[in-house]
């Protein structure tokens, strides 16, 4: 069974927010809020200063605590490709999911359900990338099947070095930085 | 340096998460207070004190009743998608403890008519006469009595555990992620609830023996409350930066002057004069236990919110 992830190349990320306005655009995401975002991180001390830039969102997790926590089973863990969605017609909105993000991905939706980055299963489903991926200029994003050793992400993750975002936080992240 | 510069600000997320406001506190709150309430209830039915006229036993079931409905309004408050709260109901999430707890709600609520059965309130008696002959046939079963009392004693603690462990089981907040939170919430309803009972209580024996109990308590919560910080301090980075949160952080001040100083250390040395007969007894303390009680679940929830994985979000 597939299990998808993005590889995202932060030596070539410019934090142009071309994937944050694409996903706003393809999901039809409401003003003043963001399923995805750029992050921009400097680390050291003047003049060794090291700065990554990263286009963040949903990691979809392989021990998603959102999943766990839900009451209603609306937040799941969809057959393909362990892609983490949350069924709308099921989200009471207790807003126990959005507390248990440690990467604060998900957010409470004005028609009252929580959402969140889909990875854009409906143009998945199609044989698709997810639309922050197409759009990027840089071409920085790379979206597949990690559980295959021939896609292109599982490639790049056993040529570069690489990084999850809080990975002491114990979800296992489906997002990875190449560093 | 370690500086994060983020695009994202979405409501109720950034610039910290701001998920539950005043609703969530005050349910956890009113859970802890019904928890202890049943707890003692239970107690004294145990102990057939069922036989005494003035018990607490006969009108706490009731009480408790009116502010777990109350707790449960509060609950729904909160809900987004209030008109889907039904939906709670249609399954059953082993590893949620929202789940475990919604369910848990429904269970108590029978467990608390069987106890106003003992001694119907007269409004209903009024209308339902049949109620009286029920009552009797129970009270003149002390068997039965005592098992009622065990009950009750077992689901108030299912109720006042459940209350920390919907918090301590979400490992996105460190300052929740504590296996102790559950005793301290617990310890802290029983508190809530004895100091209640010693303020209203009509019978001069329970209101000695709950002043006396509640003391106890008090003690313990400030022993909880040293082991729970001290756990923090002794985990990970992200652990002890949640525990400055509160030590010396933006909720220090809320924390140590109204949840230990007004909550607990001054009722205490009022209660333990109180006991001691040097002085009468009081409502003040009872009420400034209660309030310490309420701020301690605002505070802990609006701190837990605050705390952070990535402790950059501190700065």
């Amino acid at each position: 069974m597939a299990r998808f992830g993005m590889v995202i190349d932060t030596k070539k990320c410019v934090g142009c927010m071309d994937c944050v306005v694409a996903c706003k655009t393809e999901n039809n995401v409401p003003e003043g809020f963001n399923r995805d975002w750029i992050v921009q991180e400097v680390i050291g001390k003047y003049p060794d200063l090291h700065m990554e830039i990263r286009s963040e969102r949903c990691n979809h997790c392989d021990n998603p605590p959102c999943v766990s926590c839900c009451p209603t089973g609306a937040s799941h863990v969809h057959d393909l490709g362990g892609v983490v969605l949350v069924n709308h017609k099921e989200c009471i909105s207790c807003k126990a999911c959005l507390a248990s993000c440690p990467y604060d991905a998900r957010f409470i939706h004005p028609d009252g359900y929580a959402d969140k980055c889909t990875l854009c299963i409906h143009r998945v489903e199609k044989g698709m990338n997810p639309a922050c991926v197409d759009v990027c200029p840089t071409h920085c994003m790379y979206f597949g099947d990690l559980d295959d050793p021939n896609s292109e992400v599982s490639k790049l993750l056993k040529s570069r070095k690489h990084h999850t975002n809080i990975p002491a936080a114990g979800t296992k992240p489906q997002i990875f930085y190449l560093m | 340096m370690n500086e994060l510069t983020n695009t994202r600000n979405n409501l109720m997320i950034d610039p910290s998460m701001n998920v539950w406001g005043w609703e969530i506190p005050v349910y956890l709150f009113l859970g802890g207070f019904v928890a202890g309430m049943m707890i003692i209830s239970g107690y004294f039915l145990f102990k057939g004190r069922n036989k005494e006229t003035n018990c607490s036993c006969f009108y706490l079931p009731l009480i408790s009743f009116v502010l777990l409905s109350a707790g449960m309004f509060t609950l729904f408050l909160d809900l987004e998608h209030k008109l889907y709260f039904w939906r709670l109901y249609t399954t059953f999430k082993i590893a949620s403890p929202m789940s475990w707890g919604a369910w848990i709600l429904i269970l108590i609520y029978p467990i608390l008519f069987v106890n106003i059965l003992l001694r119907p309130p007269g409004f209903l008696l009024k209308k339902i006469q049949r109620l009286n002959s029920i009552s009797e046939k129970m009270n003149a079963h002390p068997y039965l009595v005592k098992n009622i009392g065990v009950i009750s004693m077992l689901a108030g603690a299912v109720l006042g555990i459940y209350t920390g462990v919907l918090l301590s089981s979400l490992g996105a907040r460190p300052l929740w992620n504590t296996s102790i939170l559950w005793v301290l919430f617990l310890v802290s309803g029983l508190s809530s609830a004895a100091a209640f009972v010693h303020m209203i209580a009509k019978d001069v024996y329970e209101r000695e023996l709950l002043a006396k109990a509640d003391n106890g308590f008090l003690t313990l919560e400030i022993f909880v409350i040293i082991l729970m910080i001290t756990g923090l301090l002794t985990s990970s980075e992200a652990h002890i930066q949640a525990a400055e949160l509160i030590l010396s952080g933006p909720f220090a001040a809320s924390f140590w002057v109204f949840v230990v100083t007004v909550g607990i250390i001054i009722p205490l040395f009022i209660q333990l004069l109180a006991v001691n007969h040097k002085i009468k007894h009081t409502p003040i303390a009872p009420i400034m236990v209660i309030a310490g009680g309420l701020i301690l679940r605002f505070v802990i929830v609006s701190a837990g919110q605050y705390s952070h994985w990535s402790h950059e979000f501190f700065k």
